[in-house]
């Protein structure tokens, strides 16, 4: 399977999609980018007189990159990929530098498991100048099987 | 090592796991870890990973499927244990 295809299966639309091209992905990892465009509706209230990203944002695409996109990746081979659920299940993030409107980030995921449909994480979100904005440890369930 | 020190060590790694409501008290041989002790499948997964490591064993899916209750993941403990 390969970059684009990935992309195809992620569950997610505009609004909610936070992944505008994966760089790479193995077994070991995924490696994508996302521009946090400024007509983001979260920019006129976050916050009311300066507009920063919200670190609950920044979150989700880490795990849109890291755990999801690495999650089809991994479950390649599977004939329900269409039907795949997803969820999750913990998030440990440090946030160490704001991104603004219409910064563009790269999010690096490392594996540290995958096993009994649980995906463990490290991530790491990088800014333009290659300065780190965030990083954590996030972990959720996929699944094809269609009666879980 | 006897089923008592077993299930000694098993209650060890599920009290890490034990939503704040849930007393370590609570954990029987016959409690189900999901639908009793509220541990969600995410947690379940950390707990069959501990049990590897501290048993020295593998878990398979099937086996995970099989582990509804402590007493289930004893006598898969229990199992692997004499198969080694």
């Amino acid at each position: 399977m390969n970059k684009e295809q990935i992309l195809e299966f992620l569950p997610y639309a505009k609004p909610f999609l936070f992944v505008d091209e994966l760089l790479g992905v193995d077994d070991k990892g995924a490696e994508g980018r996302f521009t946090f465009y400024a007509t983001m509706d979260c920019y006129t209230g976050h916050f009311k007189e300066y507009p920063v990203t919200p670190g609950v944002l920044l979150t989700e695409c880490c795990a849109q990159i890291g755990l999801v996109c690495l999650g089809i990746y991994l479950l390649k081979g599977e004939k329900n990929l269409n039907k795949m659920k997803i969820g999750m299940s913990s998030s440990q993030m440090e946030f160490l530098k704001p991104v603004l409107p219409n910064e563009t980030v790269r999010v690096v995921s490392k594996k540290i498991y995958f096993r009994f449909q649980k995906l463990k994480c490290d991530v790491r979100m990088y800014d333009a100048k290659g300065e780190m904005v965030c990083k954590g440890i996030l972990a959720g369930m996929l699944t094809t099987n269609a009666d879980e | 090592m006897t089923k008592e020190e077993r299930y000694e060590k098993l209650k060890d790694i599920i009290k890490i796991y034990l939503p704040e409501d849930v007393n370590i008290t609570a954990v029987h041989e016959n409690s189900n870890f999901i639908t009793e002790l509220n541990i969600n499948s995410a947690s379940l997964v950390d707990i069959v990973l501990d049990v590897e490591d501290a048993f020295d064993i593998r878990l398979e899916n099937e086996d995970m499927d099989e582990m509804l209750t402590v007493k289930n993941a004893l006598d898969i403990i229990a199992t692997k244990l004499a198969a080694k």
